[in-house]
């Protein structure tokens, strides 16, 4: 049996952006997984511990006897065992460019979104906003370059920054809708307001994409529970 | 072979900018090698081809600029492929462990590394030492799983985590010098201590290794400039 052939279960929330990008990628390559979904009110399963006892952390690929964790390098695993329908560009200066603002988007930008969501004081929320509003300003500038006129950052067809990026998109109107503001709007970001309709409404992403409303209600419960928990 | 437009942007004491001169050396790529001083203000080369982080280093080819080491690591083995020089294993399995590992290095040893040098108090100093001295405990399990009983991660030659770990080792000599303790430790992590010397001593590294007592000497001028970044201002 090829490598290809074996079993996959992916291991993972369905809130997770995270998550998400694991399961467009395995819809891009039309690979049937099976969904486990973590329990979060019951703490972390015997599955996840052992699969991931680095990081403890949701998403989780098992294929066959593998497991694989993080979830940049499991579209990279996945765009790599499956290789049709290609993920990541040929070209190895685009390639470089698309991991660049996938860490960007990762280390800098999905960090200033959530302290949107947690800052204390009109002045720390005010900053956060700015910092936000500035990196969407360098991916619309990237948009153009990466697109080259065409729908997405990949091109004709979703790739990996489009993956990265359009997993957040469920948070990011979030948190336009609990502070009143539209982040993506048509005077900064047009481009990449069409794109992320665009986005949203591909067929590998449709069904794996979190409504708006769901997750709004999911996050105010987190934040319920957050703030209840005492610290010493 | 004389490549040109092949330019590294970098300094001496950075393990980041050590990384891609490693990766040039396997590839026996040459290139120019420009210096930036990190003690004084940014250049405006720098500036202008890592606007996002204004960090080197930054690698040039055919004067397109990218940035990041470990996605300058694979630029690379991309472009330049010789199956005897391959940084990234060909299995996909194996490709995704040394990810990992490699992103590991970035995101939970040196963050903890440099915690460790900066460290403002005692209580802060021993919290970052225990984390460091659990993450070489971490590694050297990675490192038994990856080698498969050879001498470097990457097997017979070295590879994506022995440049991603091994260009910290004169990092984490000084910091342990300035600790009095041995951060890899023949006791805890004997299999690193064997691997650390097989690493200093490969041909693609021993001239990019910074001298130990510069670096430490380098090291004290830094923690100050960055003490003094982060004091509060009156």
């Amino acid at each position: 049996m090829a490598k290809s052939d074996a079993e996959v279960k992916v291991l993972g929330t369905w809130a997770s952006p995270f998550v998400m990008r694991v399961r467009i990628a395995l819809n891009i390559k039309s690979v049937a997984y099976e969904f486990l979904q973590e329990r979060l009110w019951e703490g972390k399963s015997e599955l996840l511990l052992k699969s991931n006892p680095v990081h403890r952390k949701v998403p989780v690929l098992i294929h066959g006897d593998d497991t694989i964790c993080e979830s940049l390098i499991i579209v990279q695993y996945i765009d790599e065992v499956w290789p049709s329908a290609p993920i990541l560009p040929s070209d190895p200066h685009e390639r470089a460019t698309a991991r660049f603002w996938a860490a960007y988007l990762d280390d800098k930008w999905f960090p200033s979104l959530r302290a949107i969501g947690m800052a204390e004081g009109e002045d720390s929320r005010k900053a956060a906003i700015g910092q936000v509003e500035e990196g969407l300003m360098l991916l619309e500038e990237a948009f153009g370059k990466c697109s080259q006129g065409q729908a997405f950052f990949g091109k004709d067809q979703i790739g990996y920054l489009d993956i990265t990026f359009g997993c957040f998109l469920g948070w990011l109107r979030v948190t336009e809708k609990m502070s009143g503001i539209k982040l993506l709007n048509e005077i900064n970001t047009p481009a990449l307001l069409k794109w992320a309709n665009r986005f949203c409404n591909d067929a590998a992403v449709k069904d794996v994409m979190p409504e708006t409303e769901k997750l709004s209600e999911f996050a105010k419960m987190l934040r319920g529970r957050v703030r209840a928990t005492p610290t010493s | 072979m004389a490549e040109s437009n092949v330019k590294v942007l970098g300094t001496w004491a950075s393990p980041f900018v050590m990384r891609v001169k490693i990766a040039l050396h396997l590839k026996s790529v040459r290139y120019e090698d420009v210096e930036e001083d990190l003690l004084a203000p940014k250049s405006e080369l720098l500036l202008k081809s890592n606007p996002v982080y204004k960090k080197i280093p930054v690698f040039f080819h055919a004067h397109n600029p990218i940035c990041e080491s470990l996605i300058i690591l694979q630029y690379i083995d991309e472009v330049w492929t010789t199956s005897a020089s391959s940084i990234l294993p060909s299995d996909p399995y194996e490709r995704s462990q040394s990810r990992f590992w490699a992103a590991y290095v970035d995101d939970k040893f040196f963050p903890a590394l440099r915690r460790l040098l900066i460290g403002a108090t005692e209580e802060d100093k021993k919290a970052a030492l225990a984390e460091v001295v659990e993450g070489t405990v971490v590694l050297e399990g990675a490192f038994g799983e990856l080698s498969k009983g050879k001498a470097f991660f990457g097997g017979d030659n070295i590879g994506f985590v022995d440049i991603a770990l091994g260009s910290l080792l004169g990092w984490i000599e000084v910091i342990g010098k300035q600790c009095e303790t041995k951060l890899v430790s023949e006791a805890k992590t004997p299999r690193l201590v064997q691997w650390a010397d097989c690493f200093s001593a490969h041909e693609a590294v021993k001239d990019v290794l910074p001298d130990v007592d510069k670096l430490a000497d380098f090291g004290l001028k830094l923690r100050a400039k960055i003490l003094k970044a982060l004091a509060p201002t009156n």
